[in-house]
C-alpha cells in the first residue's frame, strides 16, 4: 500500500536509486531489503565494493539474508532491532566522509530514526534517499507524557508508558521521528472509542 | 500613575477578569460579520493611546499574574522553552528587543541602563534588580530569551531563516492554543502549519512566508488570529489536553456568561538585528462572553461569526462541543440589525 501525501508534515518517500558518490551506506529493515535488491539491479560495477549494507530482518526478513550477502557489499551488519543499531550507525555518520551517499528503506520507524541519526551528524535530510516498503506501523510520541510506542498498527493506541488512548495523528516531527499521539477522549473519559487496525 | 496589576489566577480557581477598562481596549478580531483564514498582515504601526497597540509590547493588567503562571508550567515542564544551539544570538537580540522597548515605554516600571556591555535592568512589577554582561550568558539565571521572556506576557517563537524558509528553532510556550513547541521545534514554517485547515489549499501559507522572509529591521508587521477557551486557561496545551479537555463538556445555558472566553492572539513580527533571525510574539487576550456582551456590537458580531463559521474551523478550533449552547446565547444580543464597520466596540 504507498502512502498518500496527506499534511504538510508527514513525509512521502521515493524510489532507490544510486547515486553518484564515493561510498554508500544502505540501511533498512523487513520488507526494506527488497528496495536494495531492486536498486542492485541498475548499480555500476563496483558500487557494492564501496557500500555497507546494515540490515534489520525483524520478523519478516531472514529470508533476504542471504541474497543482501550475496551483493557483496565490503560490509554487512545484520542486527537485532533499531535500537541496537542506532549507535553503530551514529557511530558510521559522525566519523562519515563528504561522498558518502546515505540510503533508507523499509518502514516509517527505521527510516526516521536513522535519518534522525544521520541529520544530528551534520547530513542534510534532503540529500537521503528513502523507500518505504512493507508495514505501515508508526513509532508515536504521546504529546502527554512524552515517551514514544513503536511499531503502533492501530487507531487509537494506548500509550505504552502512560496508558491513556491516543489518537494517531499526521503531524509528524523529523527530530522525534516520530507522529503525535493526542489523547483521543480527553474530553469525556468515558467516551469509548473502537480500536481498529489501521496501520498494517 | 503606572498600571495597577491584578493579583488572579488562570488555573484552578479561574480568578482572572478584566477590569471596565480593559474590557473595552480588548482585541477584537473581527471587522466584519463572518470570518475565513486571510493574509491578514498589516504593518505594527503606534495604535492610539490606551489601546493594545500604543506600544510595540503591550503591558497590562494582568501582567505580574500571567508570568507567575508561565513559572507554574515551566517549573511541571521545562520543555515549553527550547532553544537549539545555534539560536543563543538570537536570544540575546531578544533579550535587547524586549528591554529597550519596556523600558522607553513605561519607564515607570522598567529601567534599563547600559554602560558599554554591562546592563542594568530593573523590573519593578516583579522585583527584579540585575546586572549582567550583554552576550555572556554566564552572567544571567537562564538562557538570554528564557531570562526575558519570563518577564514578558504572551508566547516567543524565534525562527531561524534558511533555504528560503522559516525554521522554529526557538521558543517559549506556555499560553498556546492546543500547539506543541516541543514536537514543533525544528519544523520550517509549511510544517509546523500542517495542522491548520483550508489555509493551505488557499495558498495563504506561501503567500505569508514570502511576507515574512522580507520583513525588515525596524519595521515590524502584526495579525490577528483567534479562538475560544473554556475558562481563563492561559495553558491549553496539548501536553496538559487530558486536563483541560474536560473543561469543553461543562458549558451550559446558565454558565456561557462566565465559562466561554474569546481568545485573541496579537501576533507581531520583528527582524532581529544580530541573528537575522525572525521573532513571532504571540500576545494571548482573554475575554468572557459576560464582559464582551457589554458592547452589543461585539455580541451581535461574535454571534453571526460564530454561528457562520465553516465546520473545518470549528472543529480545528474545538468549538464542536459547545458551539450551539454558545450560539443560543449570543442570539439574545442579536437584533438582526446591521453592525458599523471595523473592530471597536460601538
Ligand atoms: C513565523 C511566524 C508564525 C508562527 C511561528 C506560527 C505558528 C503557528 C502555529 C504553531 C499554529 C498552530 C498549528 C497547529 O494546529 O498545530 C498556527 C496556526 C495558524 N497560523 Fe501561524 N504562525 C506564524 C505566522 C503565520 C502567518 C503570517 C499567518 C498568516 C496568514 C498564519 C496563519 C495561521 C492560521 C490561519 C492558523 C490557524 C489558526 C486557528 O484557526 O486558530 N501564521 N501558527
Amino acid at each position: 500500500m504507498p502512502i498518500e501525501p496527506t499534511i504538510k508534515s508527514r513525509p512521502i518517500y521515493g524510489t532507490l536509486s544510486p547515486q553518484k558518490g564515493t561510498e554508500h551506506l544502505l540501511i533498512a529493515d523487513a520488507e526494506g531489503a527488497q528496495a536494495i535488491l531492486d536498486l542492485a539491479k541498475s548499480a555500476p560495477e563496483g558500487f557494492f565494493a564501496a557500500a555497507e549494507i546494515v540490515y534489520i530482518p525483524r520478523a519478516s526478513g531472514e529470508g533476504h539474508v542471504a541474497a543482501l550477502k550475496a551483493l557483496k557489499p565490503a560490509r554487512f551488519y545484520d542486527g537485532p532491532s533499531i535500537a541496537a543499531a542506532l549507535p553503530r550507525l551514529r557511530q558510521t555518520f559522525a566519523t562519515a566522509h563528504m561522498g558518502l551517499r546515505v540510503y533508507l528503506a523499509g518502514t516509517e520507524g527505521l527510516i526516521g530514526q536513522a535519518m534522525l541519526a544521520a541529520t544530528e551528524a551534520g547530513i542534510d535530510y534532503s540529500s537521503i534517499q528513502t523507500e518505504h516498503r512493507g508495514s505501515l506501523a508508526r513509532r508515536v510520541q504521546c504529546v502527554h507524557c512524552k515517551g514514544v510506542t513503536e511499531d503502533v498498527t492501530t487507531q487509537p493506541v494506548t500509550c505504552a508508558h502512560c496508558g491513556l488512548t491516543l489518537f494517531v495523528r499526521d503531524h509528524y516531527s523529523r527530530r522525534l521521528a516520530a507522529f503525535q499521539g493526542v489523547c483521543i477522549n480527553a474530553e469525556d473519559r468515558s467516551e469509548q472509542v473502537p480500536v481498529e487496525e489501521v496501520f498494517p | 500613575m503606572g498600571i495597577q496589576f491584578r493579583k488572579e489566577t488562570f488555573r484552578d480557581d479561574f480568578s482572572f477578569k478584566n477590569s471596565p477598562e480593559h474590557v473595552r481596549r480588548f482585541p477584537f478580531p473581527f471587522h466584519e460579520d463572518s470570518y475565513m483564514y486571510a493574509v491578514n498582515i498589516e504593518p505594527h504601526k503606534p495604535g492610539p493611546k490606551g489601546s493594545v497597540l500604543e506600544f510595540p509590547f503591550d503591558v497590562d493588567e494582568h501582567y505580574v499574574s500571567e508570568m507567575e503562571d508561565r513559572a507554574l508550567v515551566l517549573a511541571e515542564d521545562p520543555l515549553r522553552c527550547q532553544s537549539l544551539p545555534h539560536m543563543t544570538l538570537a536570544g540575546w537580540d531578544l533579550l535587547e528587543l524586549l528591554m529597550v522597548s519596556m523600558a522607553e515605554s513605561y519607564p515607570e516600571h522598567f529601567t534599563l541602563t547600559r554602560d558599554g556591555d554591562t546592563w542594568h535592568w530593573i523590573n519593578r512589577p516583579l522585583g527584579i534588580d540585575d546586572t549582567f554582561v550583554f552576550g555572556d550568558t554566564s552572567t544571567l539565571p537562564y538562557g538570554p530569551m528564557e531570562y526575558i521572556t519570563r518577564q514578558s506576557q504572551g508566547d516567543y517563537c524565534i525562527l531561524d531563516q534558511r533555504d528560503g524558509n522559516l525554521w522554529m528553532d526557538a521558543g517559549i510556550v506556555t499560553t498556546q492554543a492546543d500547539w506543541s513547541l516541543d514536537f514543533d521545534i525544528g519544523m520550517n514554517f509549511f510544517e509546523w502549519h500542517a495542522p491548520v485547515p483550508l489555509a493551505h489549499e488557499k495558498g495563504i501559507f506561501t503567500r505569508a512566508l514570502k511576507f515574512l522572509l522580507n520583513v525588515q529591521q525596524g519595521q515590524p508587521a502584526r495579525r490577528l488570529n483567534w479562538t475560544m477557551t473554556i475558562n481563563p486557561r492561559l495553558d491549553t496545551s496539548p501536553e496538559n489536553y487530558h486536563k483541560w479537555g474536560p473543561d469543553r463538556t461543562t458549558v451550559t445555558p446558565e454558565n456561557v456568561g462566565d465559562k466561554v472566553h474569546l481568545r485573541v492572539e496579537l501576533q507581531t513580527f520583528w527582524r532581529l538585528p544580530r541573528s537575522n533571525a525572525l521573532v513571532f510574539p504571540i500576545r494571548c487576550y482573554l475575554i468572557k462572553m459576560d464582559e464582551l456582551a457589554t458592547s452589543p456590537k461585539w455580541a451581535k458580531r461574535l454571534h453571526r461569526v460564530i454561528r457562520d463559521l465553516p465546520e473545518e474551523l470549528a472543529t480545528y478550533k474545538g468549538l464542536t462541543r459547545y458551539r450551539p449552547t454558545l450560539v443560543e446565547w449570543l442570539s439574545k444580543y442579536d437584533d438582526g440589525g446591521v453592525t458599523s464597520p471595523g473592530f471597536g466596540p460601538d
